[in-house]
């Protein structure tokens, strides 16, 4: 018993007051900021391990970006990685971040469809599909529920089943295995019903696009209702880019 | 003796290893493995040559810290007498060369798909139509569970045979994360695209993964890793061991309902893998292991840092661990939980922790050294139940030795340059094998060169592979209410097997 007091007393504090304003101490790569020196072009876009460097103009493509930093580490002074992590939007435009622009990556609320409004309010049941991810999107969605990240405190959390759930969380790729399990379960989640995909694996394929092993065409029929970027996604990304998606709606 | 000894992170010429017919081979391979606890099959693969299949296998031999390579050359339409009839630690491995190229196996005991790989060679088989065993019985009734699973993890199908509450049989379909990494090694040319796939083979397993990557590549280039680089990867695999043993803890009082271990080892978690993002910018250090390349200088502000968390770290993680590993109602659970034998662990080929919680003392650490281990000189952990107690008891035991390393590491951090090495290209028609243990247990990565010098074959073993049977042999004659603390006491991967 007092043991107990004891082992809880040398915890401290531990949650997180605030995860929309929290900063992260050392070295994050978060939102990338291009400045419009002038570099070789051809030598920046080859670094990229999945080609989310366009030229015409220099900008990357948060969603298919691993976050390796090689970029910026070969020229610093034209791509700096910033520690903003919030970089969840709904609009897939707002993942290519362009030389000489530096501004907050957010939720348009005009995108977000009406009936989520309605019906889910502001909080969030959410059913996760691993469909070929790696374990670590898995690690951190688990992380944003620990003590510190406490995510449940807005009212989102992870459910068990898709019966209980107001959308799907997806991680991965969707591998050709897997695809038949990812279409039932959405089907099984009561409408209406959203869709989040967790990291670039899931937002692109990242660097598994174009491998045979893995089918997309669930994309091909379904509306995308959030994109959290990452490899993997922050738990402080996915909190805030679920708290943008259910606050934004509501400020409509 | 038709077999080359090689050690480990060695480059050889493919044509220096002794090929002999079937016969031969299959003799030859047996023996050495049979009786002696103290070598098994790292890696046994196929890879197809014209019309014929190459088989490739290499046994490790922990005494004398070789690897003993041989080869043979087979052909689809004839039928094979399986290894595994005799030793059952080549099951998966023979599997798995009969999914992919179709080659029969005259008495194989478990002859089914291990995957359902995209290359496979007969399409037909899908995940749908996998043959399960089944008893028919009126008495006994089956359970499934999965792909998808009611907590945020990976996708796999189980099922049971059970009796009433009694589990009698659990047999593991994988195969649902399969994102064909192994063919992508060989399409992708880019060294960072490669290094990026080493990286997500399993993301619990970064470090340990990208190390063995850069091991192989640094030795099919015939670069020698510099003294910092190697300290880089030690360090950082002992963070990870670290990072994810805590975990494993905090998920452990999580099954057995231990809410106040649950959190405390849970939130203890958060400052090593915080401390690698300081580090290198991400938590699960993506990013941060590159062939010949010093991507993230460990400073001295760095290595004071780190010092400091560990201060911080160590006391509340004893303090923690000592309440776990006393309170009865804890220990109960543990105890005589998930049971796996000592023979049955060296039957099946069992390695990492899942050999050492049997007595049987597997660790690439101490039995084929790398990066700074050999001046480390590291002595595994072994506890001799085989139970959830012995499996947590061993990581309880690792973190604290992983925290001397650490601090010894630290002390004497080498001049930190950041320089990129130039690479040659790797050596044409040459083979190369790399053994990592990292904090799961032995990671094998075998490369095959072409007459270019270009990758013809990048085949990867996670720990793993041989494990997951351990697993279906511990929930035997358990509770199926104790699955889930058995399973998490394994953790094992299933991107990692699935590739």
């Amino acid at each position: 018993m007092f043991d107990n007091i004891k082992i809880l007393f040398h915890q401290g504090k531990q949650f997180i007051p605030d995860p929309t304003t929290v900063q992260i101490p050392g070295i994050f790569r978060g939102r990338p900021v291009i400045s419009t020196e002038k570099v070789n072009k051809k030598e920046l876009s080859d670094l990229c391990p999945t080609n989310a460097i366009s030229v015409h103009p220099v900008s990357i493509n948060l969603g298919k970006c691993t976050f390796c930093g090689e970029c910026a580490l070969r020229f610093p002074t034209k791509i700096t990685f910033s520690k903003d992590y919030k970089l969840a939007t709904n609009n897939l435009e707002r993942l290519i971040i362009k030389e000489g622009e530096d501004k907050p990556i957010e939720v348009n609320p005009d995108l977000v469809r009406s009936e989520i409004h309605r019906i889910l309010g502001r909080s969030l049941k959410l059913r996760q599909i691993s469909a070929g991810g790696d374990n670590s999107y898995e690690m951190e969605l688990n992380a944003t529920n620990n003590v510190q990240f406490d995510m449940s405190r807005y009212g989102i959390d992870f459910v068990a089943s898709p019966r209980h759930a107001d959308g799907i969380v997806i991680t991965g790729p969707i591998t050709q295995n897997m695809a038949k399990a990812v279409e039932i379960c959405y089907d099984a989640t009561p409408d209406p019903k959203i869709i989040v995909l967790v990291g670039t694996d899931a937002i692109s394929g990242g660097i598994f696009a174009g491998s045979q092993a893995i089918d997309r065409s669930f994309f091909s029929n379904h509306h995308v209702d959030l994109y959290i970027p990452g490899n993997p996604a922050h738990p402080l990304t996915i909190i805030n880019g679920l708290l943008d998606l259910t606050r934004k709606h509501t400020e409509k | 003796m038709n077999y080359i000894s090689i050690k480990n992170n060695q480059t050889i010429l493919l044509s220096d290893i002794p090929e002999s017919n079937y016969e031969w081979f299959y003799d030859m391979n047996l023996d050495l493995v049979s009786g002696h606890t103290e070598r098994h099959c790292v890696n046994y693969f196929g890879y197809k040559v014209g019309n014929n299949i190459k088989l490739i296998c290499c046994i490790a031999d922990d005494s004398t810290h070789e690897i003993l390579v041989s080869t043979c050359l087979v052909h689809k339409a004839h039928a094979l007498e399986s290894f595994s009839k005799q030793l059952l630690c080549f099951e998966k491995f023979e599997r798995e060369i009969h999914e992919n190229f179709g080659i029969n196996y005259i008495d194989h005991p478990w002859l089914k798909p291990v995957r359902y790989a995209f290359n496979r060679d007969d399409k037909s088989l899908t995940m749908d139509n996998y043959p399960f065993y089944s008893i028919d019985s009126e008495e006994l009734h089956e359970v499934g569970v999965g792909p998808i699973h009611a907590g945020i993890i990976e996708p796999g199908h189980f099922r049971f045979i059970c009796n009433g509450e009694q589990i009698l049989h659990l047999e593991i379909q994988l195969g649902y994360q399969h994102r064909g990494i192994e063919q992508l090694f060989i399409d992708k040319k880019k060294l960072v695209e490669r290094a990026t796939l080493a990286e997500d083979i399993a993301g619990d397993t970064v470090v340990g993964h990208s190390t063995t990557f850069a091991h192989v590549w640094e030795s099919l280039c015939g670069f020698e890793a510099t003294n910092e680089l190697e300290f880089l990867r030690t360090l950082a695999l002992e963070l990870e061991r670290i990072a994810v043993h805590v975990g494993d803890l905090s998920a452990a009082c999580t099954d057995i309902a231990y809410q106040l271990g649950s959190s405390v080892f849970g939130r203890l978690r958060t400052p090593i893998i915080n401390f690698l993002q300081e580090w290198c910018g991400n938590r699960l250090s993506k990013g941060l292991i590159r062939p010949a390349q010093n991507k993230f200088p460990f400073t001295p502000a760095l290595a004071e840092r780190l010092k400091m968390i560990l201060d911080i770290f160590e006391p509340d993680f004893n303090e923690m661990s000592e309440k776990l590993f006393t309170l009865s109602s804890t220990l109960s659970r543990f105890e005589r939980t998930g049971l796996v034998s000592n023979e049955d662990a060296i039957s099946i080929g069992a390695v990492g922790m899942a050999a050492r919680m049997t007595n049987l003392n597997r660790d690439i650490r101490s039995s084929h050294p790398f990066s700074l281990y050999a001046d480390l000189d590291h002595k595994p952990i072994i506890k001799r139940h085989g139970d959830v107690y012995s499996r947590v008891q061993i990581r309880r035991r690792e973190v604290e030795q992983s925290l001397r390393y650490i601090r010894k590491l630290i002390s004497e951090v080498p001049v930190q340059t950041s320089k990129v090495e130039i690479l040659n290209t790797p050596k044409p028609n040459s083979f190369c094998i790399s053994l990592v243990e990292g904090w799961r247990g032995e990671i094998c990565h075998c490369a095959l060169t072409d007459k270019e010098g270009d990758l013809m074959l990048y085949k990867i073993k996670d720990p793993s592979f041989h494990n997951w049977l351990a697993l279906a042999l511990a929930v035997r004659n358990n509770e199926i209410s104790d699955f889930p603390i058995c399973n998490k006491s394994f953790n094992l991967s299933y991107s990692g097997h699935d590739l």
